[in-house]
């Protein structure tokens, strides 16, 4: 592969919620964790689920099927917990489930459809269309802002 | 010279200097007849100049030399101490602070300082006109003690006198009405660069040039040609007034006047010399990554006691094997060897970079007394420059117009003081990072004991855990300063403040010795100086309003540090004119920080503290030092973010106190585990009182709050549960409750859980950035089982 291919495509972690694929770069990416014991945090919002020990370091747990107000499912084997880091904040995704690796061509992204949709497309940064596959990129920022 | 890795030793020790200038100059202001005080400031700004013109800042170590000069002269008596003359002192040690910042902050040090030198010049010549007279007299001795010699640069002249070479420090002299100053310099190193090589000027080279001197300049410069013949071509530039060439002291005779000995001493190498012995003063210098000094010292003295008797050393021997030394020492030393073997001996010991044997002149002790009291006075400060690792130089106080006798008796008998090391922070911090993954370790290890129930793995852990507190209790410590490090500021700032604002203030400093954590001194200091500058300019009143009040014309801020509990405190209170709660109350509503209907249920407490809320500034006029409505707010949120409090208390017209209640340390703290439901949470033990089991019969209604009566006080009670929304299956139908009586301040509460578990200590965690401000807990913390507990803000659930 050429530079000029590389420098035109980012690589995302690919991951489940609900029906659809969605995508994180991979450089905001620190882990995937299985799910472990989650410690509540009282008096937070809905989709913070609590913090857990990240190898000694306390980490915040957002469930982002909450975040983005979909049906709650039980949390099964499958259940991942990507780990992301933006700016100085660490946090983690809880997940249905974490499938792949992707390099997606730049060219690929489009904005996300003018279609009035669920409360999750505020989050949205843009679609991919790779195969037959939709990934849905996310915002990171605005998905962790109205805590910031 | 591979200097950065002494740049950080150097950075700490000048702060330190310039420190013990600022206190002792405050303490000349007080007295000044005290000599002897002049003589401590001087021996920190000769120490500083030495180790600034070493590392090459030579700004630095240019301005202390004139500051130096006129501390000289005032020690001499030859200059009066006036206020006049330590404002301008205090403005270079302001600048020379500023040279340090500046290079710590990775500058080069270098500032515009030509008024204050100019000035420090004014006073040095003002009302004294000696050194011309003394020049005109001895012209070697008075133009050698104008140039100091690094090691390196006495080195060249070291062999270029061994090749035949001739050494001059050169005196030159412009004539005042010089107009062309620079170009003269020009010619005249012209002429000199074709004779020979200049080592060294000063002012610097770069400063000559640009014409930054009065009318003279002083060079060191080795030739071939003869002093006359130098004079005569330096001369032969016009408007040169005057040319001094004297001859440098080669270093061998520089090395003798390093040592100095007593009585019986000199009795001896006086004897040995009858007897066909040589004396010899050895100077050894070791490579600078010399790894086992201690080691090579031992081999050198090892050579030296095949072949003869050592006399003397310096440092001493003791010191020399617990290697308190920086890379060389001296030693006095007889022999029937000559001065090239042994110094070709010594040099076989690997790592010893140089070596000077210079035979002792008996002349030195046989002379006039006074000669020696001068080289003595110089040697003693010089010396005492050396031992950088020792903490504070013993310092023996400085009696130039006294025998040489004493100033050696003090030096002999001068406390070793307390051995210590500078450390770095950064490895401290590591060391407490693996002691915390330690303690929760312990904790899982405890956990598994109990559950394995085995007699000696319970033992043993419970040894473990004895060890680690004594551990940690070390370490702790450990990080621990004096908050004398923040404190020893003040009196300057107050002096400076006391004279823009011309009020007339008096700082007294209690408990400057209570520690604290290294990381709560680091940002205690600004809302420090917030509150002093606040405590200054809007408490104490000015003499004449002081003086209509029939208060004591002098104001006193007292500035007070204490332990109590696992907290310190500090306080700032002041004489002053107390908070005018009117005033802040109309404030406070007319910016919209209160309403009108909320003013009238506060307290006076509430009211003082509205001062802290931010955009708030009371002062009519916003004067330089506080009140722009920033500062106070900024104090409050740092002291919250440490983990601490503020509070005022106020009485108008008879001072405010403000009072900072700080943890002691900010990373393991002792909680009380409780449990609620299937959730653990940490109490900090220091907020709690008492652990109690009550009967629900016990608890009463009051006003729909669930009270408690608690030794006799009525104690209201916080149902964890329900503050933190557990979860609960099935509801709890116990008689009993336990509850944590907990305080803040002077006021109780109760909190009710399901069990206690038990005290524990843990090492805090923060939250992280994505969670803050959760109402009632105050961080996290990892437990045995590797589970994160949160630890209750109990000061939250206290209103």
């Amino acid at each position: 592969m050429t530079n000029a291919v590389e420098q035109e495509s980012i690589k995302v972690i690919v991951f489940q919620l609900a029906d659809k694929e969605y995508a994180i770069p991979v450089s905001h990416v620190q882990g995937i964790e299985k799910l472990m014991h989650i410690t509540r945090v009282p008096k937070t919002a809905k989709y913070v689920k609590g913090v857990i020990n990240l190898r000694g370091v306390v980490t915040p747990i957002v469930d982002l099927r909450e975040r983005f107000e979909l049906p709650i499912s039980e949390h099964e084997e499958t259940t991942r917990i990507i780990i992301i880091s933006l700016e100085d904040m660490e946090v983690g995704f809880v997940v249905d489930s974490a499938n792949d690796v992707l390099d997606i061509p730049a060219d690929s992204i489009e904005p996300q459809p003018e279609v009035v949709g669920s409360l999750e497309e505020e989050f949205i940064s843009g679609v991919a269309k790779i195969d037959k596959r939709l990934l849905i990129l996310l915002h990171l920022e605005k998905v962790l802002n109205p805590l910031k | 010279m591979e200097v950065n890795q002494y740049l950080e030793m150097f950075i700490e020790e000048s702060k330190d200097h310039l420190q013990a200038c600022s206190e002792h100059l405050l303490e000349l202001e007080k007295n000044p007849d005290d000599l002897a005080i002049v003589g401590e400031i001087f021996r920190s700004a000769h120490t500083l100049k030495g180790m600034s013109a070493t590392m090459g800042f030579e700004d630095l170590a240019d301005l202390t030399h004139k500051m130096e000069n006129v501390l000289d002269a005032i020690r001499n008596e030859k200059i009066h101490v006036s206020p006049e003359i330590l404002d301008v002192v205090f403005e270079s040690v302001d600048h020379l602070e500023e040279m340090v910042m500046d290079i710590a902050n990775g500058g080069d040090g270098k500032r515009d300082v030509s008024s204050t030198v100019a000035q420090l010049k004014r006073i040095e010549l003002g009302e004294e006109a000696i050194p011309e007279v003394v020049t005109a007299e001895t012209p070697a001795t008075a133009v050698a003690s104008v140039l100091e010699y690094d090691g390196f640069e006495q080195t060249v002249i070291a062999q270029s006198t061994e090749q035949g070479f001739n050494a001059f420090e050169i005196s030159v002299r412009l004539r005042e009405d010089c107009l062309l100053k620079a170009a003269r310099v020009f010619m005249v190193f012209e002429i000199l660069e074709k004779d020979g090589d200049v080592i060294k000027s000063n002012p610097s080279v770069e400063k000559l040039e640009d014409g930054q001197f009065d009318q003279q300049f002083f060079v060191a410069f080795v030739t071939k040609e003869s002093a006359e013949a130098m004079q005569k071509k330096i001369m032969s530039v016009s408007e040169v007034e005057e040319v001094i060439v004297a001859t440098i002291e080669t270093p061998t005779t520089a090395v003798a006047s390093v040592l100095e000995y007593d009585g019986f001493e000199q009795t001896v190498i006086a004897q040995s010399a009858e007897q066909g012995f040589n004396a010899f003063e050895i100077l050894v210098k070791l490579r600078e990554d010399c790894l086992l000094k201690a080691a090579r010292v031992f081999m050198v003295f090892e050579i030296l006691e095949k072949d003869g008797d050592v006399i003397k050393s310096n440092p001493s021997v003791d010191k020399l094997e617990d290697e308190q030394f920086d890379q060389q020492f001296y030693v006095a030393f007889v022999t029937k060897e000559s001065a090239e073997d042994m110094r070709k001996k010594i040099m076989k010991v690997s790592e010893v970079e140089e070596v000077i044997v210079a035979t002792i002149e008996q002349k030195q002790h046989s002379e006039k007394e006074q000669a020696i009291q001068e080289v003595v006075a110089t040697a003693t400060v010089e010396v005492e420059a050396q031992p950088a690792t020792a903490p504070k130089p013993s310092i023996a106080k400085p009696t130039p117009a006294k025998a040489a006798a004493p100033a050696k008796a003090e030096k002999n008998h001068a406390p070793v003081g307390n051995k210590t090391i500078r450390v770095n922070i950064e490895r401290l911090d590591i060391l407490m990072n693996l002691f915390e993954e330690l303690v929760i370790d312990r904790g899982r290890l405890q956990s598994i004991a109990t559950e394995v129930n085995h007699g000696e793995l319970n033992e043993t852990v419970e040894r473990m855990s004895r060890v680690m507190g004594d551990l940690q209790t070390i370490i702790l410590t450990m990080r621990m300063v004096p908050v004398e490090t923040v404190f020893n500021r003040f009196p300057k700032m107050i002096r400076q403040l006391s004279r823009d604002l011309n009020k007339k203030i008096n700082l007294e400093i209690i408990g400057a010795e209570t520690e604290l954590d290294r990381t709560v001194i680091d940002e205690i200091g600004d809302p420090l100086v917030h509150l002093i500058r606040n405590s200054v300019d809007h408490g104490i009143e000015n003499p004449t309003a002081r003086l209509a009040k029939g208060k004591p014309e002098e104001g006193t801020v007292v500035l007070r540090a204490y332990h109590s509990g696992n907290y310190v405190f500090i306080e700032i209170e002041d004489d002053g004119a107390g908070i005018n709660r009117e005033k802040v109350l109309a404030k406070a509503i007319s910016k919209g920080i209160v309403t009108q209907e909320q003013s009238y249920s506060m307290s006076d407490k509430q009211i003082n503290e509205l001062i802290l809320a931010s955009g708030f500034s009371t002062a009519d006029v916003i004067s330089d030092v506080s009140g722009r409505g920033v500062g106070l707010d900024v104090v409050k949120t740092t002291i919250e973010s440490l983990g601490g409090n503020i509070s005022i208390e106020s009485t108008q017209d008879v001072g405010s106190v403000f009072s900072i209640q700080l943890p002691l340390t900010l990373s393991i703290i002792s909680v009380m585990l409780v449990e609620i439901e299937k959730e653990i949470y940490a109490i900090p033990l220091s907020s709690i009182i008492e652990t109690s089991i009550i009967r629900s019969s016990e608890i009463m209604n009051a006003h729909n709050q669930k009270v408690i009566d608690f030794r006799g006080k009525v104690v209201p009670l916080v149902f964890l549960e329900e503050i933190f929304e557990v979860p609960r299956k099935e509801p709890q139908g116990d008689e009993f409750h336990s509850v944590v009586i907990v305080r803040k301040g002077e006021k109780l509460a109760g909190l009710v859980v399901d069990s206690f578990i038990g005290q524990q200590e843990i090492v805090l965690k923060s939250l992280g950035n994505y969670l803050t401000n959760i109402f009632a807990i105050s961080g996290a913390t990892i437990l045995g089982n590797g589970k994160v507990a949160l630890i209750v803000d109990c000061n939250a659930l206290i209103k």
